[in-house]
């Protein structure tokens, strides 16, 4: 039992964690809201000066900052859809009893253990690529024209990349959410003349239903951030068709050595973030009481 | 804790003792082949000076840009050999980022540097970088398909002859392409080969009052020109190739022009790597009557930060790189056709050098015919043939380059491109301070 003694001696120890924590966050935290209004160029260092909001009005006013959120949008939204929904398929396949369980699941996974860089110019130079690439290849024994995916479809192209690099992680949280559920239910089910479908719904997607809410959680804070696919595949091109807002963050910071303009949208990015962590919490936090 | 602190310091301290003995340098640079091949040659330098140990950090072009850049701007220190280009040279050491190479040794000769080539890496008489390459841009095509087309290249082509050859050398089902050219975004990829595209039809960047000028017909006949070009004679996904790609390309004889550096003269003649080698001609830079060629001015070049810590032994190293002994070295390990070209004078006075390099003297008057302080029709307020030398230019080129390679890969039109490009350009330069 904590007397009111040890929960202090408690809070005492706890504290130098928490103090650390803090520091951890705030400081970079506050640097990047001092920088936010800042006047600061890397490469003009002599022209500092203080800005207020103009590096906020600049960075919401350049041409590329609605299609760069509705982007992160598209791009979110795309990969959880094509994940989620082929997470439960895969799931639901592999839970089967079949010759050589183990070495399909572990085939299953291993994308997830692809670093990104890797995974994209794999994609770029050895699938998609209009000449050298598998779908070239593929386009030209059925006679028709290679497709020139970076070009054409650049967002599609790295929700396809982001996708097969998180369908694993889908599909090994909602596989243990599988096993998890209970088999005499299921034969009850069975036995009362319920059919495939009905099990799904009824039975299966509801004990699915909090893997399925971690998956879409964990998912949307890493791809909120996606960054490293773009860089090595299209380059947020062609135009701003591929640019995200961590991607025109990147281009501000490193392409244009803006500190201030890049801090700026750092702070508009973490505004964002919250706000839509907000309404997905609303939407489907409540499956996880 | 205090014991690994203590423990830590006292490896730091040894590790600066032993810098102090064997000095190591650290020399970031372009993984293009001459630079791939300077890696290689190591040994025979740590050979002539075994207390120098070389840490090599090679990356992609736009990679290496970003990298040094962020380190110089912020006197990181990581480095203490960068190749940068003619670019970033006068800008940098105006802001006193660049230590000047005062010290290269009594036989360097550093009168022997190719005239444009030194003045563009000086600033205020000073040298503040060595050449290790330099290039201008030429026209390399393929000789026997130019012959099947029926036609005869002049040594100094107009843009009509080579619309005209690409569309009658392009072969879709042998998968050749009458043309290849960069499309790839970024200030150094397709914004300099359009900007040299430009200046020959009498477009500029800015007008005498750092008015964009994207809005001009001469910008609008440029890019119509290129995209229509592009689609009608261009490879497969021409929006992603830069210089390497190109390379490539051409190499496996799948294009039937190429316009790009005189450097990959070396490299398309190379029987080694070429399966085309034999059947390579070389042409100048196309014109199009208004005084100008569509041929640039780059010099890759050796240089120190004001930060580094071993200026002594990086200096030591630049000189060793740039010398005529490198060049005399490379010629007897590599051949002589494979030396880095544009640099020196005596090389292209060297009989033997003319005589197994047949695109020597393409090379060297085409860099004599860049003009970097007067590089387009109209008159302009910025020197640099294909870039603004301006340090906003980076950002700014980046991002227009972006737009123009949507319009190749047909996401945008031409119209919008070069609308959103002039939009573009007037906030960067209004912000910056240009325009009032």
């Amino acid at each position: 039992m904590a007397t009111q003694e040890t929960r202090k001696l408690a809070r005492v120890m706890r504290a130098p964690a928490i103090f650390l924590l803090l520091i951890w966050m705030i400081v970079p935290l506050g640097m990047t809201l001092y920088f936010s209004f800042l006047n600061y160029n890397l490469l003009n260092p002599a022209m500092t000066s203080w800005a207020g909001w103009f590096n906020y009005q600049y960075f919401y006013t350049d041409p590329a900052f609605i299609q760069s959120i509705w982007n992160t949008l598209v791009l979110v939204l795309g990969v959880l859809v094509i994940t989620v929904v082929g997470g439960v398929a895969i799931a639901l396949l592999i839970d089967q009893p079949i010759f050589g369980q183990g070495v399909v699941r572990i085939l299953v996974i291993s994308p997830f253990f692809v670093m990104p860089p890797v995974a994209a110019l794999i994609w770029k130079n050895m699938i998609m690529h209009p000449g050298y690439g598998v779908f070239a290849d593929v386009a030209k024994f059925f006679g028709m024209q290679p497709v020139d995916w970076f070009a054409q479809y650049p967002l599609l192209s790295i929700i396809l990349i982001v996708a097969w690099q998180w369908l694993p992680f889908a599909t090994l949280i909602l596989l243990t959410a599988l096993q998890s559920l209970d088999g005499e239910q299921m034969e009850a089910a069975e036995m009362d003349g319920a059919g495939f479908v009905s099990r799904f719904v009824y039975l299966i997607l509801p004990h699915m239903a909090r893997a399925i809410t971690v998956v879409i959680l964990i998912q949307t804070i890493f791809l909120l951030g996606v960054y490293a696919e773009i860089l090595v595949t299209t380059n947020g091109g062609p135009g701003y068709a591929s640019t995200n807002l961590v991607f025109l963050i990147y281009r501000a910071a490193r392409l244009n050595f803006d500190i201030g303009g890049a801090a700026a949208g750092g702070i508009i990015a973490v505004v964002l973030a919250n706000f839509v962590a907000f309404f997905l919490m609303r939407a489907v936090g409540k499956n996880l009481d | 804790m205090r014991t690994i602190t203590c423990l830590l310091g006292a490896a730091s301290a040894l590790g600066l003792a032993a810098a102090v003995e064997a000095q190591q340098i650290t020399v970031a640079t372009v993984n293009n082949g001459d630079m791939i091949r300077m890696q290689g040659l190591t040994s025979e330098f740590n050979a002539a000076h075994p207390d120098i140990t070389v840490n090599w950090v090679t990356l992609e072009e736009n990679i290496l840009r970003e990298r040094v850049t962020t380190d110089i701007a912020t006197s990181g220190g990581q480095y203490d050999v960068m190749t940068i280009g003619t670019y970033e040279v006068p800008i940098w050491a105006a802001q006193g980022w660049l230590l000047p190479l005062t010290d290269l040794g009594d036989d360097y000769d550093v009168d022997d540097i190719i005239a444009p080539i030194r003045a563009g890496l000086s600033h205020e008489g000073q040298l503040f970088a060595a050449p290790f390459y330099g290039e201008s841009s030429f026209v390399m095509y393929r000789t026997d398909l130019m012959e099947q087309a029926g036609l005869e290249m002049p040594e100094a082509p107009t843009w009509d002859f080579i619309a005209e050859a690409a569309r009658a050398m392009t072969d879709r089902d042998n998968d050749v392409s009458g043309i290849c050219l960069r499309g790839k975004a970024g200030w150094g990829e397709n914004v300099a080969f359009l900007t040299t595209l430009a200046n020959s039809f009498g477009a500029r960047w800015f007008d005498e009052s750092w008015t964009p000028q994207f809005d001009q017909p001469q910008w609008k006949e440029a890019m119509d020109f290129y995209v229509s070009l592009m689609n009608d004679a261009g490879p497969q996904g021409a929006s992603s190739n830069g210089f390497n790609e190109n390379l490539a390309l051409f190499q496996q004889g799948k294009c039937g022009m190429w316009i790009d550096a005189t450097v990959a003269g070396s490299f398309v003649s190379d029987p080694e790597n070429s399966v085309v080698a034999d059947k390579v001609g070389f042409a100048l830079a196309p014109d199009r009557g208004l005084g100008k060629r569509a041929n640039w001015l780059w010099a890759w070049s050796l240089a120190i930060p004001a930060g580094s810590k071993n200026a002594d032994a990086a200096q030591t190293f630049i000189s060793w790189a740039t010398s005529k002994d490198y060049i005399a070295l490379v010629a007897e390990k590599e051949g002589v056709a494979n030396v880095p070209p544009g640099t020196r004078t005596s090389l292209y006075e060297n009989a033997e050098y003319l005589a197994a390099a047949p695109f020597a003297q393409m090379t060297i008057d085409s860099i004599n015919a860049a003009d970097p302080t007067n590089p387009t029709v109209d008159p302009v307020p910025y020197t640099g043939v294909q870039f603004v030398a301006i340090p906003e230019f980076q950002g700014l080129g980046t991002t227009v380059g972006q737009l123009f390679s949507a319009a190749l890969a047909g996401q945008t039109s031409v119209d919008d491109a070069l609308a959103q490009a002039q939009s573009v350009a007037t906030r960067e330069m209004t912000r910056a301070g240009y325009i009032k």
